[in-house]
């Protein structure tokens, strides 16, 4: 850290520091083609009669002098600066740099603004770039950029609506509340007008998910909400398992294990008993509450790393008992038709016993009702679970998972109760865990332990982890990126899990407070800053 | 009774795979006090290693399973300790200052990174390969039921025997041993004392990565199968056996390997395969909950 101030904070770029660069890069490209000389170079081939070698040398060399060249670039322009000297020394952007940023969004809003106003645009602009790679090996990948850019188009330009709109409808409420006529504010320059619409922004995001089923209408409107559920899902978990992981500071590795526990309650509930939804939803979360409460005795005392083996350990042993338990939850097969969600009593079958929806209606029948209902349940579940995890942050109990995660031992000290403290914010996660497990069970009809591994645990404390621990809208900014892209580049399904780990290391080594850096703390004296992750780093002991 | 010894003996040599890999989490927390979660997957990749070069000496003509073992085994430890180098450096180095749940968060992603690495390069299938060191002794003839005592498992024995008898002395008596406890009793001390405290960890991290190659090539020569999951089970029942040994003890680790591989193998050979991982993985909680400083382990004091 020390060597790498100083260096930036150097005046001028010497040529012995880009040969030295250069050398290191080499180290590093050496070293890496150790590394993958083995496990890259070499592939181990199944075959009929045994193993056979498939050579790959080339991978191994040409992967390790990626590596050499990522080092050097890196090395050059991030780590030294070598090369812009000139702007070193702010780390928040300047007013020109801000500017720019504007501007380019302003352009990316009206290509955006296009895309959704005149039908065909987009398709019309793919054919254009697309056009002369027809017939050659670039043409899926192209294709496959030009979708993607015309998401992220369309998604800056119903944002940015979206945040003006909210915007508009604050001055106008406040200048109605005040019986004045709206200020005339000070001249907006485009990075004014940028730092207005960003405060907007997790009240535009709502917006926009309140009326998405409205905005994907059309052909593709089925697939877009079912991504957005699962999307919403893995939100939902994220925000649940932040309360654990991000205000208390207790790193839990065995979440899916309540996430199990309540889809299984629903299931075995509903297919044994036939009770409703919405009967079984508290009743699944106050299960899954209790083993959190179960799972959280043993462990009370534990420190951060040794809870985090255990709770993985617990999420195992729930997993290989469902594997096993045949009786009960019929092993690896899992269960199937659990029952499907009801509104208020109406099901949403097309035939069979009981009032339709759609008869009750007067509607056409049509599949989409009932992805629509899902998709608002769970939108309500998940903003459920942020409203009560941002109003208990105000509660003393909140307050005291602050403090315990930042210094237990001063925690105690001051006379709160460890151990309340530390099962509430294991029953409160679990139960949040559980609501989501049981919405789970009821949007699939079917499940079993194969939904519940570690990988899934990793997968959402990847989330909560990219998103910055603690943070709301980091959360969601991360789900939506980590599964949107999964969504996208299908094709690269199977990089997924490699993209995963990669980036929890790389942004814990490089933001280890996660990509919203910023924790605002809760109780603030006087005035409200935000401080940056860097200042706020706790002590190594 | 013949039953009773045959499942002593296998547990004993399961015991001694865990052990060894127990050693790799057991050195490292002792210095840096952190769980080392990718250790698991070094040990898979050491697997891995083992049977490539395996494969690559047959496939050039050495064919004579002592000298190919030997060479299998060198290799495998060299390309092994540079994977726990690389780990080390990219993952944990940087955060060495960061707050303590940081360390722990890079292990993990670096253990589904390196699984899912695996995954990729050498494809998803479980790779056999047929039996290498065949032939045993077979004593104990009962009626209907023999004991037989492997040459594989005399290998694993005196394998990690030897082992265990190396590391013990590096530890006690070579200087770089006493650097490393002086980094384990205090790090900012042993630095202002003149120890080069990157070095001393790193060399950590390189020879719990041997020793995970070690297991790994012992590994895959007793299963005759290996996958790119092997490393997550077996790393966790590793850590249980070194936390149940006292972590930062090395007799400790291998005392906690033989436990865990015998209570799996018996578990499994009285009551039921399905739930010899529960079995360990209880042990794991029972411990840590009741005994957190294990059998050999210092008390841990808590300071502020």
């Amino acid at each position: 850290m020390a060597e790498r101030v100083v260096t930036a904070a150097g005046v001028t770029a010497e040529p012995s520091e880009v040969a030295e660069a250069i050398k290191e890069a080499f180290i590093a490209a050496c070293i890496a083609l150790i590394l993958f000389i083995a496990i890259v170079g070499i592939k181990t081939e199944n075959a009929q009669e045994g193993l056979i070698l498939v050579y790959r040398l080339g991978w191994a060399i040409g992967l390790a002098a990626a590596i050499g060249v990522l080092r050097l670039v890196f090395d050059l322009f991030v780590w030294r600066r070598v090369l812009s000297r000139t702007s070193a020394g702010s780390a928040l952007p300047s007013t020109g740099l801000k500017s720019a940023l504007a501007i380019a969004i302003g352009i990316i809003y009206l290509i955006g603004a296009l895309f959704f106003l005149v039908p065909g645009a987009q398709s019309g602009a793919t054919d254009l770039v697309a056009g002369p790679f027809a017939g050659t090996s670039w043409q899926d990948g192209v294709e496959t950029f030009m979708d993607l850019a015309g998401v992220v188009f369309l998604a800056v330009f119903v944002l940015v609506t979206a945040m003006a709109a909210v915007l508009a409808v604050r001055r106008i409420w406040r200048s109605i509340a005040s019986s004045q006529a709206a200020v005339a504010g000070p001249t907006l320059t485009p990075s004014s007008l940028l730092d207005h619409l960003t405060a907007q922004f997790a009240p535009a995001l709502l917006a926009v998910a309140v009326i998405l089923p409205i905005l994907v209408a059309g052909p593709q409107q089925r697939y877009a909400l079912d991504t957005a559920i699962q999307v919403l899902t893995y939100i939902m978990l994220g925000w649940g398992l932040n309360i654990v992981v991000g205000l208390a500071g207790l790193l839990d590795l065995g979440y899916v294990a309540f996430y199990a526990v309540g889809a299984y309650s629903y299931a075995l509930i509903a297919t044994e008993f036939g009770w409703s939804f919405w009967v079984c939803l508290p009743l699944a979360g106050m299960f899954a509450a209790l083993w959190g409460i179960i799972l959280g005795f043993p462990v009370l005392r534990l420190r951060g790393d040794y809870l985090a083996i255990v709770t993985l350990a617990f999420g195992e042993i729930i997993r290989i008992v469902l594997l096993n338990w045949y009786s009960l939850t019929n092993g690896p097969d899992g269960i199937s038709r659990i029952p499907k969600i009801t509104f208020f009593g109406l099901n949403f079958a097309r035939y069979g016993e009981g009032t339709k929806f759609h008869e009750f209606f007067g509607l056409e029948y049509s599949a989409i009702y009932r992805i629509i209902f899902l998709y608002y349940v769970i939108l309500l579940l998940a903003l459920m679970v942020n409203f009560v995890s941002h109003r208990l942050r105000r509660l003393p109990i909140g307050r005291a998972w602050e403090a315990m995660r930042e210094d237990e031992i001063a925690c105690r000290s001051l006379g709160i109760n460890i151990t309340i403290t530390k099962l509430t914010a294991f029953a409160i996660g679990a139960m949040f865990g559980g609501f989501a497990g049981s919405f789970f069970a009821t949007r699939q009809g079917f499940i079993s332990p194969e939904s519940f591994t570690f990988q899934e645990s990793a997968l959402v404390l990847a989330i909560v982890v990219l998103g910055g621990l603690g943070s709301q809208i980091g959360v969601v900014i991360a789900a939506v990126v980590l599964l949107g892209s999964s969504e996208f580049f299908r094709e690269l399904s199977e990089y997924r899990m490699l993209i995963f780990g990669a980036s929890m290391v790389t942004i814990m080594v490089w933001r280890p407070r996660g990509l919203i850096a910023s924790r605002a703390p809760t109780v603030v004296l006087k005035e409200r800053k935000a401080i940056s992750g860097d200042l706020v780093r706790e002590g190594a002991g | 009774m013949e039953y009773f010894i045959q499942q002593l003996i296998n547990g004993l040599t399961l015991g001694s795979i865990y052990g060894l890999i127990a050693i790799g989490y057991t050195m490292v927390y002792g210095i840096i006090g952190m769980i080392n979660f990718a250790h698991g997957d070094i040990f898979m990749m050491g697997a891995f290693i083992s049977l490539i070069t395996f494969l690559l000496l047959v496939s050039i003509g050495i064919t004579f399973v002592p000298i190919a073992l030997l060479l299998v085994l060198i290799v495998a430890m060299l390309l092994t300790s540079v994977w726990g180098w690389a780990l080390e450096r990219v993952a944990y180095r940087p955060l060495r200052t960061s707050f303590r749940l940081a360390p722990l968060i890079t292990a993990i992603g670096m253990s589904i990174a390196l699984q899912n690495f695996v995954q990729l390069t050498q494809d998803a299938r479980v790779k056999p390969l047929p039996p290498v060191v065949t032939g045993g002794f077979t004593f104990w003839r009962g009626d209907g039921f023999s004991v037989t005592l492997s040459n594989i498992q005399i290998l694993i024995i005196v394998t990690t025997i030897v082992l265990m008898a190396a590391f013990s002395y590096i530890i006690a008596n070579t200087a770089l041993g006493r650097q490393q406890r002086a980094c384990e009793q205090d790090r900012k001390m042993a630095a202002l004392l003149g120890v080069n405290v990157d070095r001393v960890i790193a060399l950590t991290f390189v020879m719990g990565a041997a020793l995970a190659a070690v297991a790994g090539l012992m590994y895959m020569l007793y299963y005759g199968v290996i996958d790119f999951f092997i490393g997550f089970v077996a790393g966790i029942k590793a850590f249980t056996a070194a936390v149940l040994g006292g972590i930062g003890s090395l007799p400790g680790a291998i005392l906690g390997g033989l436990i865990i591989g015998l209570i799996e193998v018996f578990w499994a050979g009285y009551f039921s395969t399905e739930y010899k991982d529960v079995a360990a993985f209880s042990i794991l909680a029972i411990v840590m909950i009741f005994f957190p400083s294990g059998l050999l382990g210092k008390p841990e004091v808590e300071k502020v």
